[in-house]
This record gives C-alpha cells, structure tokens and sequence, in this order.
C-alpha cells in the first residue's frame, strides 16, 4: 500500500438545478473522507449542496498528444452549429 | 482574534442580537448566570485556541484546514457565549475585553481544554471527548428559558453536530487502524479520561442556573455522554479505563500551568499595545 493517500476530483453543485462542476481535487484514504475533507476544503463559504468525488485514477481522460486527430475534424464544419435556423418570436428565449 | 486569519484582516463583528431576555438584568441570577457563561465561553475559547494551533503542522493539508474550520468555530461560539456574558454582567465588558484582558484565575474553562495539543492521538480524542459533551450539551440549550442561551445554541449545534461526527469517525477509523494508531489513541483515552469527570460536576452556579431552567445541570449529560461514547469506542476497539477520579479546578479558576501559556500567546497584543485594532 502507498503511504500517500489517494487522490480524489471534486465535484460540486452550487445550487438545486445546477449541474456538479469540477472544483478541484485533494487526498484521503477512501471515498466517505473525501467528502468530509471536500466539505472542509470546498464549501466554506456555502459553495454547495451536493458533492461529488470520484477517484482521480478512475478517470480516463483523452490525451492531449491526440487532441489533433480527435477534435480538428470538427473546426470546419459550421453546418453542426444550429446557427441556419430561424426561430419563431413565440418561442422566446432560447 | 483567531478569526481575522480566516478574513483576510477584515472582521465582520457578530451581529449582536437584540431579542428581549427576562434574564439579563435579573439580579438574584446576574453572578451565577455571567459565570456559567464564562465557563462555556472561555471552554470554547481555550479549546478554540488549541485547536488553531495545528494551522500548518497538521499531518495533510485536508485535515489542517478541518482542524481549522473546527477551530474558527469553536472562537465564534466564544465571541456569542461571552459576548452575551458581557450583557449580563453590564458593565460594559465585551467578548473581546474577556477574552484577552482577564488573567488566568479568572478563566473558567474546563482544564480539558488547556491540555497541549499533543500529538494527533491527543488532539483527536480530545476533541471526540468533547465534542458528545458539547453536543449533548447544545441539543438541551436549544430548549433553554432564556431566549439569547437558545438562539446561541441553536446556530452553535450545527457545528457541534458535524465536529462530533468527524471526531467519532476519526477515533473509529484511528482506534481500529494500524497498531501503532491503536497506541497512540489508547493511550490518549488512558491520558485524557481523568479530565472528562469535571464536564459533569454540578456545583451551586450549575444548580441555581438549571433551577432558573437557563441549561441543564450538567451531571444530567452524563447518561447520554456514556452511552455514545460505549458506542463509538467499542467500534474503535479502545477500552475506557476503569475508575472514576476526575480533576478538577478548571470551573472556579484554578487551572493547570498550561493555561498561562495559552493566555501569554492569546492576550499578547492586547497587553503590550492596548485597544489596537485592525
């Protein structure tokens, strides 16, 4: 076992309605205690009323040696943006 | 005060409450009630301080900054309990003139309180020892007769109730941890346990002010306090040693050598360059 504690992402969410947004991360030994520690260290000044954590290492995120061949594709491709649509004044705000 | 850490230099003072209270003024109580309001305040105050003093040595960042949030808490109960204190006795001394212009005999906190933070073991089981008194405690004075007592503890028990959830989970975790954890928290149990007989000593202020129905008298914790703390320690396989011989002292001012210290570091300032402000 590593003596380091394992690190855990944070998520929180702000208010009923919002979604949980990334806040940060930070190390303890298992999932129950992150939450207390993210109490303590992330929601001082009432940031939240629910928090996320999940394992740093359970995350797979893409990497950024390939951010060309994944996300290039799309620059030119303006058509994906609903921009060619006339929305009706009834419909109000979108 | 330790608060101004937490702000950056810019305190917002507590805002003082104005609810009518039959017993601020009342003569036959105004001694009693003042001291009953000094042992909780000052309690609060020196363990308040204690705890601080782990800001940065805590073993992990994460739990230096709950030892502080625990800390900050326990000052701002301080600056309630004795600012009302204050009130009471009307002599025009606040929070603050309590708090950093009385010397140690004057301190009626209990001696559990001034003990050295010692190592993690130590400051853990302290803290849980504590935290089921100072909970049973708030829970009752949420229903006390005097409304500024009930309004205080009202905002105070919500942080009382997440410290002793954190301090038992902690012992729990740490008693029934590694071998050398179960040393070390056993052995705090062992160091700790003659100090927590004081929390339900009833003497003739407890009784007078229970009597007034201001706060229960404090042997009446003791059920609750014994049940809980079987629990928890029972989980955290720790044994509470036998034998009930309690210190005592701390209620009427007369403490062990370590509350000069606290006071020397506290009051400082205030003695050496008086009325400073920020």
């Amino acid at each position: 076992m590593s003596k380091e504690w394992p690190l855990y992402e944070v998520f929180i969410r702000g208010q009923h309605g919002l979604n949980h947004r990334h806040v940060g991360s930070l190390h303890a030994p298992d999932a129950e205690m992150a939450i207390r520690h993210a109490r303590d260290v992330y929601t001082r000044r009432k940031e939240g009323v629910s928090i996320w954590v999940v394992k740093s290492n359970d995350i797979t995120a893409s990497s950024p040696s390939e951010k060309g061949p994944l996300f290039d594709p799309a620059e030119s491709k303006a058509y994906r943006h609903p921009t060619f649509f006339d929305i009706p004044d009834e419909v109000g705000h979108m | 005060m330790i608060a101004t850490v937490e702000h950056t230099g810019n305190v917002t003072p507590m805002a003082i409450s104005t609810t009518p209270d039959p017993f601020i003024g009342d003569e036959a109580l105004r001694a009693v009630f003042f001291e009953w309001l000094c042992r909780l305040g000052d309690t609060t105050l020196v363990l308040g301080h204690r705890v601080s003093e782990w800001c940065g040595h805590a073993p992990v960042l994460e739990e230096d900054i709950a030892f502080a949030n625990t800390a900050l808490d326990l000052i701002g109960h301080t600056q309630m309990w004795l600012g009302l204190a204050g009130e009471v006795e009307g002599e025009g001394r606040s929070a603050d003139n309590l708090a950093y212009l009385r010397d140690a005999a004057k301190f009626r906190n209990l001696l559990i309180a001034e003990l050295p933070k010692g190592d993690i073991g130590i400051t853990v089981m302290r803290q849980f020892l504590f935290d089921v008194w100072h909970f049973a405690l708030l829970k009752q004075l949420t229903e006390s007769k005097s409304p500024r007592v009930a309004e205080i503890a009202a905002k105070a028990v919500k942080e009382a109730a997440y410290h002793f959830e954190r301090s038992a989970d902690l012992v729990i975790r740490l008693g029934d941890g590694t071998d050398e954890s179960h040393r070390r928290m056993q052995e705090a149990l062992d160091y700790l346990w003659p100090y927590t007989g004081e929390m339900f000593i009833t003497d003739e202020v407890d009784r007078q002010v229970a009597e007034a129905g201001i706060a229960p008298a404090p042997d009446t914790l003791k059920a609750e306090w014994d049940r809980t703390l079987a629990s928890v320690l029972s989980e955290a396989t720790l044994k509470a040693p036998d034998g009930g011989y309690a210190h005592t002292g701390g209620k009427t001012g007369r403490h062990t050598e370590h509350l000069g210290f606290i006071l020397a570091e506290l009051q400082f300032l205030q003695r050496a360059y008086p009325g400073a402000e920020w």
